[in-house]
């Protein structure tokens, strides 16, 4: 589905994987390795080098804004335009499912932002890019903020995704986790990645 | 008309003000004496040197002469609004943006006014263009200064909002919306406040100058109503030229934030 061929940029490359509909592929290693400047490189969010494919199409085939809804970027810290929830959702009405599914009051959507917990915050930006169904999901650590109840609930729900055939990079620290949500797992060391049968190298 | 020629002895009595405000200076140790000096001195010599060009250009109306006064007017204006700059446009955009805006709005709104309101023969005639150009200018450049400041001073601030909306598959015009709307609002907002507070809280310097000139105040205020329109106008144009190239200045083709374009 997803094909990455000779990817760089500064302080990264070349990385070369793919991914397939349906398949959930962790990505781990130290901080500071590359593993967001990789995901934000494959969302074309940085300039770089190399080539990206999505069911046959290369990215320069499609304009940037439409590329990023088809795969999508989550920030480890998302960012908020406006002062209230809702108003960073295009329908509210239709994201109140995923919202309490990922165990929030539906109210939560008249709040400000700013007086939101980081773990809320984070859980919001996870229903607010799934919201236009995304094809491939680039998750930037989607579960460092949450408590186990909300992360089991957000596992759960980006299984579903899984499920209907959406295709999964999740970086995560958490071996552990690793190991529940991805059935392949890349380890990044230097820049570039490689393939680890162990659910990834670093310890939880 | 009539009006009271100011002898230079007049002038010098009033320097005895500056005397008296750098006395104060160091009676309290502000250690603003040397500084009020220095800027003192500067406004007398600018101002007497362009009191010279301006008698030289007056009596020759000369459109090439003109053109180049007016020329050095925005290019002065250009740099004094890019060093009121905290965070730059990287290399030659930094002073070319700012220019640029204010060169295509104080001109269109300084030609609209010599040729439909004023009409003087020639349309350029130094003794028109240039204190109408110089008036223009100066707002002008006042609120493209304050709007890139705030778009470009804000930007670090809002990457991630800017980016969220980038990667929720927004175009860099979406993205960008609610900082540039800021941004324009920073711009404009002088020239709103001082037209709802013009007459009431000050009087305006033209039109306390024409008066004291010796035109009758309901002409003088006829020419600040023009001028305050002309402000307005330049300013809004000014801003959204600025504004809109520092949008497309950081962002790129592939609708990237590019703030590795700030200097």
């Amino acid at each position: 589905m997803l094909m990455v061929e000779g990817l760089r940029r500064p302080g990264l490359g070349p990385v070369d994987f793919s991914l397939s509909a349906g398949e959930c592929v962790s990505l781990s290693g130290p901080s500071g390795v590359g593993k967001t400047l990789l995901l934000r490189a494959i969302a074309d969010l940085d300039p770089s080098t190399g080539r990206v494919v999505l069911d046959g199409v290369g990215r320069e085939a499609v304009p940037a804004p439409r590329w990023r809804r088809m795969v999508r970027y989550f920030a480890a810290e998302p960012g908020w335009w406006a002062e209230r929830v809702s108003d960073h959702f295009a329908d509210w009405d239709a994201a109140v499912p995923l919202v309490r599914s990922l165990l929030l009051p539906p109210e939560i959507g008249k709040a400000p932002v700013a007086r939101l917990s980081t773990g809320e915050r984070q859980r919001l930006a996870l229903v607010r890019g799934l919201m236009a169904r995304p094809l491939v999901l680039l998750l930037d650590e989607p579960t460092a903020a949450l408590d186990p109840a909300a992360r089991t609930a957000a596992e759960d729900m980006l299984a579903a995704r899984q499920a209907e055939g959406v295709g999964m990079l999740w970086v995560t620290h958490d071996a552990a986790q690793a190991r529940r949500v991805a059935t392949r797992h890349l380890v990044m060391e230097d820049g570039r990645v490689r393939e680890a049968n162990d659910g990834g190298g670093d310890a939880a | 008309m009539t009006y009271i020629s100011l002898s230079f002895s007049d002038l010098a009595l009033a320097a005895l003000l500056i005397l008296v405000n750098a006395g104060l200076s160091l009676a309290l140790g502000l250690g603003l004496e040397r500084r009020l000096f220095v800027a003192a001195s500067r406004m007398v010599v600018q101002l007497l040197l362009v009191g010279l060009v301006l008698e030289a250009l007056f009596r020759t109306v000369n459109p090439w002469a003109t053109a180049l006064v007016a020329a050095a007017m925005v290019g002065f204006a250009g740099r004094e609004a890019t060093a009121r700059q905290e965070h730059r446009l990287a290399g030659w955009w930094s002073q070319g943006l700012g220019t640029g805006a204010m060169l295509m709005a104080a001109g269109i709104v300084t030609l609209f006014a010599l040729t439909t309101q004023l009409r003087p023969h020639p349309w350029y005639d130094p003794r028109y263009a240039i204190p109408l150009l110089g008036m223009v200018l100066g707002n002008t450049m006042n609120g493209i200064s304050l709007g890139l400041n705030a778009l470009t001073g804000d930007l670090g601030h809002n990457r991630a909002a800017v980016e969220a909306r980038l990667a929720l598959g927004a175009d860099r015009w979406q993205a960008m919306r609610f900082l540039a709307g800021k941004s324009l609002r920073m711009a404009t907002t002088p020239i709103v406040n001082s037209m709802a507070a013009t007459g009431l809280v000050s009087l305006p310097g033209m039109m306390t100058g024409q008066i004291l000139g010796g035109v009758a105040p309901f002409e003088a205020v006829k020419y600040q109503i023009l001028v305050m329109f002309l402000i307005a106008g330049g300013t809004g144009i000014g801003a959204v030229a600025a504004i809109g190239g520092g949008v497309l200045r950081l962002t790129d083709h592939r609708h990237r934030l590019r703030l590795d374009r700030l200097g």
